[in-house]
């Protein structure tokens, strides 16, 4: 791996509740190397989205950063003001959220919006961002007629796509998506996925793309994440995660979608809900749901061990590991 | 079919849209016919706007066709006969958290559905049947949920209390409007697998609506892919997945991400952009997004081919 553009080291997120603070993400920490893609998948409420958040300084209260640093080209994004955080905005890490109907002003047209972004965290000319602007909507296959469309006049893939040219406006490393291709219909959500990975590998921009349906990413990200509780359950090359899963929490998951082309057969899923993060169990996050529990998984919390390049939070596959070797 | 307990006939749904000078027709539904056999599971599958819930809606009386008509367990089903017939085509609908009252127990909405459509079952005895409904779709110990609220419930519990609900009236057709599409991926397949288990143990007939054709393919005995309004082709699921034949059947396919396999080419350039259906013009809805569009195609609607006995595909590229 090429030197990281991100490391991400012991991030804690907290969330006040009238019953105590729940911790959303408990001691996440992984490397992005430049122009890498990183997906991030799990369930509603595991923390994947409150990660983003916290990687991109965007948290508001009742989250509240707990700990941990976010190392962004060394810098620390943690113990910036807002001013200084300011400067690495857009021009270095840009933020693709999830509904762009939200996202989008719908009182103002993209073009509009393109040069808003632009002033804010540029010094160019009115020609210069007209330039910019059109250029950026033709890399996401949009005509230059739609700089002075609205919202409303666009579909909803071609929205995401203006979300999209509007995130890489000032080319920056690493591009956050928070869930870009969860309103799309399947045609619409493979061809952004297609354009993504055309520029990414055209711009060298990194990617961390957080998903619930891992099935979007399969085919395209460098490296999986499986988040469960606020926690990295398993990181490793995403073939291998999919192929091989270590955890059975990520195994479960694998077993839980049936397939349109491959094999038929009856699926199960897994059985039970995600733990309260207010009042967490003892050990592992996953042992009220996981059918290989034992004793040592009830009381001891497992730690992520990385195994070659890839990183598994499990006593069972620890100790399969210990004997094998 | 002759035990079809559904048979629609060129259902039509218009809506009008825009203002004084704008004004126009959508097209939701145009002109669909299909039917349902009792005891089977049908997945009407088609991507947002292909008039799939509208389908749903006009059936269960939410509102009037505008043309077309449909039969059910042998009888015509015009606006007064729907009217008094709710309950005997029970919807399951997509937002399990929207879709329950959150000030009452999960027992009452239960319960008075029993009182409803239910007469023959004495008031002392309606709570044991209550709670024999919500075991049947897996939601046990029985009494104690009937006992809690709903904000007691997680997602993938509230929707099989909607099928409970739903099976509450003893329906012979279950209309499930994307009921999985709001729960996590771990939580989805159990609920597919109620729909299965209610199919097989009740013989209760589901009209499945989705938007996901891996799930269609995992609990549908048969397929209706909708484009536009239109049915572009249907089939025995095994058929339809097996040996798409309509383009945008093959599109659809071709686009769904499957992890379990190793990727596929990324062939062509479609975007994904939705259809018009605003004053549509003749012939085929997909053309302007048909690799093998022909001169026809854009002159007169495609009519159904039957490529067997239970495929039909609506497509002039379609040999038999």
């Amino acid at each position: 791996m090429s030197e990281p553009i991100l490391q991400v080291r012991d991030l804690r997120v907290e969330y006040a509740t009238p019953a105590g603070p729940a911790q959303a993400v408990g001691g996440v920490s992984f490397d992005l190397a430049k122009g890498e893609f990183l997906a991030i998948v799990g369930e509603s409420g595991c923390g994947k989205s409150t990660l983003l958040f916290a990687v991109a300084q965007l948290l508001t209260y009742p989250g509240r950063l707990a700990g941990g640093e976010v190392l962004f080209d060394g810098v620390d994004f943690t113990t910036l003001k807002p001013e200084e955080l300011r400067l690495h905005r857009w021009r270095d890490i840009s933020v693709v959220m999830q509904s762009a109907m939200n996202a989008l002003n719908p009182t103002l047209t993209i073009g509009a919006q393109l040069t808003d972004a632009c002033k804010a965290h540029t010094e160019w000319s009115d020609e210069k961002i007209a330039q910019r602007s059109a250029e950026v909507l033709a890399m996401v296959a949009i005509d230059a007629v739609h700089l002075k469309s609205y919202p409303f006049q666009l579909s909803g893939g071609m929205r995401q796509r203006a979300m999209i040219a509007m995130a890489l406006l000032l080319e920056p490393k690493l591009v956050i998506m928070d869930e870009p291709t969860s309103a799309l219909d399947v045609v619409a959500q493979r061809s952004l996925m297609h354009q993504v990975e055309t520029l990414r590998h055209q711009l060298g921009f990194a990617v961390i793309f957080v998903t619930h349906d891992m099935s979007v990413v399969s085919h395209y990200s460098d490296r999986l994440a499986v988040m469960y509780a606020g926690e990295i359950v398993e990181l490793g090359p995403t073939r291998q995660v999919f192929d091989r899963p270590e955890h059975p929490y990520s195994q479960g998951l694998m077993e839980a979608f049936p397939s349109l082309l491959g094999e038929s057969k009856q699926l199960t899923g897994i059985a039970g809900n995600p733990p309260s993060l207010v009042d967490p169990p003892e050990g592992c996050l996953f042992a009220p749901r996981c059918a290989y529990a034992n004793d040592e998984c009830r009381s001891v919390r497992p730690e992520l061990i990385a195994y070659g390049n890839h990183q598994v939070r499990c006593h069972l596959v620890a100790r399969t590991r210990k004997n094998d070797a | 079919m002759p035990d079809a307990i559904l048979r629609v006939q060129d259902l039509t749904r218009l809506f009008r849209v825009g203002g004084f000078r704008t004004r126009g027709q959508l097209h939701a539904i145009d002109e669909v016919s299909f039917e349902v056999a009792s005891g089977e599971i049908v997945a009407l599958v088609g991507e947002s706007g292909s008039g799939k819930s509208t389908i749903a809606r006009v059936l269960a009386g939410l509102y009037p066709a505008t043309s077309g008509s449909f039969v059910f367990e042998g009888k015509a089903m015009g606006r007064r006969e729907v009217r008094a017939s709710r309950g005997d085509m029970p919807m399951v609908f997509q937002d399990p958290f929207g879709s329950i009252n959150p000030v009452l127990r999960v027992g009452h909405a239960l319960l008075r559905s029993l009182k409803l459509h239910r007469p023959d079952i004495k008031r002392a005895d309606r709570f044991a049947e209550a709670v024999a409904l919500v075991e049947k779709v897996g939601l046990t110990p029985g009494e104690e949920v009937l006992r809690r609220y709903p904000h007691e419930l997680s997602g993938g519990q509230r929707q099989r209390l909607g099928f409970a609900q739903a099976l509450a009236s003893r329906p012979s057709l279950i209309l499930a409007d994307e009921p999985v599409s709001m729960l996590d991926v771990s939580i989805r397949i159990g609920l597919l697998n109620v729909m299965k288990e209610l199919r097989d143990n009740e013989g209760v007939s589901i009209l499945y609506i989705t938007h996901d054709l891996a799930s269609a393919r995992y609990v549908a005995d048969r397929m209706i892919v909708l484009y536009a309004g239109r049915i572009a082709e249907e089939g025995l699921t095994t058929e339809v997945i097996g040996s798409p034949q309509h383009p945008y059947t093959r599109l659809l396919m071709s686009s769904a991400p499957d992890p379990h396999l190793a990727p596929t080419a990324f062939e062509g350039d479609d975007l994904g952009e939705p259809p018009k259906v605003i004053n549509p013009g003749p012939g085929c809805r997909f053309a302007p997004r048909c690799p093998l569009a022909m001169d026809q195609c854009v002159v007169t609607t495609p009519p159904m081919v039957a490529l067997s006995a239970t495929h039909h595909a609506a497509c002039y590229a379609v040999k038999p």
